[in-house]
């Protein structure tokens, strides 16, 4: 983070970026500057399509296929991107400016060593030949590092994992030492524990080698560990700029304010229930896939009007365990029971009561609704299965179910799920479980594929939905901050087996299991010396 | 000079087919209803040319024995007369009026083609979304039986088919929808298979919906695309098999008309120069990209694909 050398990198003045749709140019970026100096790290941050990623591939005078940029400049160093021919730009690409994209899984060509794709630019550029690109590699290997850095080239992509990968990537973005990196979201994929790693290594390298980079993501936590200024981007126009701490302490706009403010939401716990039957009850299940038992041994109860959270990173079982109370995987041992009957393990040989009465929330709202149906079917079809409702009463009911979540009926009724944004696909399914009239619903990460103020919205309707139908919720997530807002009993899972299980108010206070602990202290905070402190802590603790 | 020639009447035929198109699509966009003439106004000029010559096939087809000047089998004057104005396209190997066995020929040619395909998807996209949904040995049973089927060269395997149970137009019919059905099995099982493993597709089962239920409103509207573009495809090849068929004289059986055998029997009259035994094989070729040029615009509709 030095931003001593005041040497101007790359500015934009004005920056306009169309997209097509229907026939029609649409403006997606109206006019944003932009400067950046040598060794500098700006933070990008806004919804999704609020047009950062745009941003920040126009910082590469590239723009996704349908799009053109319009109007404005981008100088980097001295160079006129746009008047630059294509041979030009890629001259630049990948030696002086370099990418590194969300998804490091997706982005890697799977049929090639990592070392093979590392030397790809260098030798292409002619900076080094594939010798010392190797020992290169090798080396910045160690600097992010990973395991095994001599090694760890040799293998595909495969055989490393996503957090290392994502490392990898970043330095392959490093091989010809550019000037300019830019990050687009590379730890959201990512889980907290993980990320952290990620992070640390990520800050450490653009440091080491006084590389400027514009950071995206719109978590804004992992934001102020990274940048020496934050820019706060609303449907591709800028909200307010200022240095990390002075947009940390005191936003001047609004739309800043709300946005550092939405992860106020918070629920009253409610007290335990010790002696009354719960509605689901876990007993000791094992459960797998083949020869593997992925679950081991979990137990839980999940009370009338209580939120249930089950946290631990992917790979924990938390879906696993989703899978095994709807019935979709029939556990090896172990049973679950609903108001204290046994449900049958498969969900085909369960009644159309007991179906009834658990219902699911899927994490994607994109594939969970059948994109070919409107949304009078989507809404209506539990209602007319389960309750029988016909015609008039059907139609009122529907009505009355887009009331509950706040989407106007006339102008909705009839529409199709792509005609909806990603906060309404994810409300709509909601209404697909409240329609059964159900006991018990099982949210499946069912904000993290949102943005935070549209998340923010789905939590608050869920806890309305809550006390007013007197649900139970079964909450997977791996958010802790989701955790913090909902729950009131939180189970914590890693490798298959409950860790640590307790009232919300007892799991977020010392003692912990050493477990838990790692999760939550790697759980990203506003305060910009959040990461260097809790490095040195752990460090500290070896 | 020839060359010129060629080039006007390239010229004049590309212009004529954008004027029809553009002339059926502004006529049907007036005359419909309004959600109806939103999805028309969408059409290329392709397609809606393409519309303009299946409705005319349909028609004839329909109509035939009301346009036909003469009978289908009837001897009218003697073989391979020139055009005149009586026979306005001459006549053919055995002296019945060619334009008239065309006219019948578009009854019998399309209709069979199309009650074939028709039949071969039902059967191919019902059995493939059925072992895709249900899977285990449903689908084994069901993939293997195909497999079985495919391993037979589509021809002889028709051929061996049609010498057991005898030669007639139902059991054409019959013998190669159920060959082509195991092409349209493979492609509906494939494109399920991606669908079926949708959390809408979890989320009905888990709410406890039927089988019948499942495939057609949640699984089918979705493979939809892919099956209309087959569709097209395949209603093309039927055209050549039953051809191939009649050739060998396992087909439509004289003196019924049809297109495939009209070329066959009217063949030596090319080496004199006489273009009217292409005009059958023309026939074919025109509906046969009308045909795709309408599936392709749906299909360009159905996935949402922007050029």
């Amino acid at each position: 983070m030095s931003t001593d050398s005041k040497e101007v990198l790359l500015t934009m003045k004005d920056l306009r970026i169309e997209g097509r749709a229907d026939e029609a140019w649409l403006e997606i970026v109206k006019g944003v500057d932009l400067t950046l100096h040598r060794g500098e790290v700006l933070g990008l941050i806004g919804e999704s399509g609020a047009g950062k990623s745009t941003i920040g591939l126009a910082a590469m005078g590239f723009a996704r296929d349908g799009c053109r940029i319009s109007g404005g400049e981008i100088m980097f160093d001295g160079i006129d991107m746009r008047a630059s021919s294509e041979s030009e730009l890629r001259s630049l690409r990948g030696r002086r400016i370099a990418y590194v994209a969300q998804s490091a899984a997706a982005s890697f060509n799977p049929a090639h060593k990592l070392i093979d794709q590392y030397s790809e630019a260098p030798v292409q550029h002619g900076v080094m030949a594939r010798s010392e690109a190797e020992g290169d590699a090798t080396d910045l290997y160690r600097r992010m590092q990973l395991p095994n850095p001599d090694e760890i080239g040799f293998r595909y992509p495969h055989q490393v994992s996503g957090g290392q990968l994502q490392r990898a990537m970043t330095a392959m973005a490093m091989a010809c030492r550019p000037d300019l990196i830019i990050f687009d979201e590379p730890t959201t994929a990512l889980d907290v524990t993980t990320q952290i790693e990620v992070l640390a290594a990520i800050r450490n390298i653009v440091e080491q080698f006084n590389t400027a980079a514009i950071y995206i993501t719109h978590d804004l936590a992992v934001v102020a560990q990274m940048a020496d200024k934050i820019k706060v981007l609303l449907k591709g126009e800028e909200v307010e700029e200022a240095d990390t701490p002075t947009m940390l302490s005191a936003p001047k706009e609004d739309y800043t304010k709300s946005l550092w403010a939405v992860r106020s939401h918070m629920r009253e716990e409610q007290p335990p229930v010790r002696d009354s039957t719960p509605i689901v009850a876990v007993r000791n299940v094992t459960a797998g896939y083949g020869p593997i038992d992925v679950l081991k041994d979990v137990s839980f109860d999940i009370h009338q009007r209580r939120t249930v959270a089950v946290v631990g990173e992917s790979g924990s079982g938390k879906s696993t365990t989703a899978r095994v109370i709807t019935g979709l995987l029939p556990p090896r041992r172990g049973e679950v029971l609903f108001n204290g009957e046994a449900l049958p393990a498969d969900y085909r040989k369960r009644s159309r009561e007991q179906l009834r009465h658990a219902q699911m929330i899927y994490q994607m709202a994109d594939t969970a609704l059948n994109p070919k149906l409107r949304l009078r079917e989507l809404i209506g079809r539990p209602a007319q299965m389960y309750l029988g409702l016909q015609g008039k009463q059907l139609e009122d009911r529907i009505r009355n179910l887009l009331d509950l979540i706040e989407l106007e009926p006339d102008d909705y009724i009839d529409r199709l799920p792509s005609e909806l944004s990603g906060g309404q696909k994810q409300r709509i399914g909601i209404a697909r479980a409240l329609a059964a009239e159900p006991q018990f619903i099982i949210c499946d990460e069912v904000t993290s594929a949102l943005d935070q103020l549209v998340a923010e919205g789905i939590l608050k309707l869920l806890d309305k939905l809550q006390t007013e139908f007197d649900l139970a919720y079964m909450f997977i997530t791996h958010d802790l901050a989701t955790v913090r807002a909902i729950a009131d009993e939180v189970v914590v899972m890693k490798e298959g087996m409950v860790v640590e299980q307790g009232p919300k108010s007892e799991m977020f206070q010392p003692p912990h299991d050493p477990y838990t602990e790692l999760l939550l202290s790697s759980v990203p905070e506003m305060d910009p010396n959040w990461l260097t402190e809790l490095l040195e802590k752990r460090a500290a603790a070896g | 000079m020839g060359f010129l020639t060629g080039l006007a009447w390239l010229v004049a035929i590309v212009i004529g087919v954008i004027a029809i198109g553009w002339t059926f699509r502004a006529f049907t966009v007036a005359i419909s209803p309004k959600p109806l003439a939103k999805e028309l106004r969408t059409a290329p000029l392709t397609a809606s040319f393409g519309m303009v010559i299946i409705l005319i096939y349909i028609i004839v087809a329909i109509f035939a024995p009301a346009i036909a000047p003469f009978s289908e089998t009837e001897i009218v004057g003697r073989e391979y007369e020139p055009w005149d104005d009586t026979f306005l396209l001459g006549t053919d190997n055995l002296g019945r009026d060619m334009l008239s066995r065309l006219i019948y020929a578009a009854r019998n040619t399309v209709g069979i083609a199309f009650i074939t395909t028709a039949l071969a998807f039902i059967l191919g996209s019902v059995a493939g979304l059925l072992a895709a949904t249900v899977g285990g040995w449903i689908d084994q049973l069901l993939s293997r039986a195909v497999d079985v089927l495919m391993a037979i060269p589509a021809l002889i395997f028709a051929l061996l088919l049609l010498t057991i149970v005898g030669t007639s137009i139902i059991n054409m019919i019959l013998v190669i929808a159920l060959i082509d059905s195991t092409r349209v099995f493979r492609l509906a099982r494939a494109v399920a298979m991606n669908i079926v493993v949708m959390d809408y597709v979890e989320a009905a089962k888990l709410r406890g919906e039927g089988l019948w239920r499942l495939i057609s409103r949640e699984i089918l509207p979705n493979a939809l695309a892919p099956l209309v573009a087959e569709f097209g495809l395949r209603f093309c090849f039927v055209f050549l098999t039953i051809s191939a068929l009649s050739f060998l004289g396992l087909g439509i059986q004289p003196p019924t008309a049809d297109w495939g055998s009209m070329v066959r029997d009217n063949a030596t009259l090319m080496t004199f120069g006489d273009i009217t035994p292409l005009l059958p094989a023309g026939a074919i070729a025109l509906l046969t990209v009308c045909v795709n040029w309408v599936v392709d615009w749906q299909l360009h509709r159905a996935s949402g694909l922007k050029e």
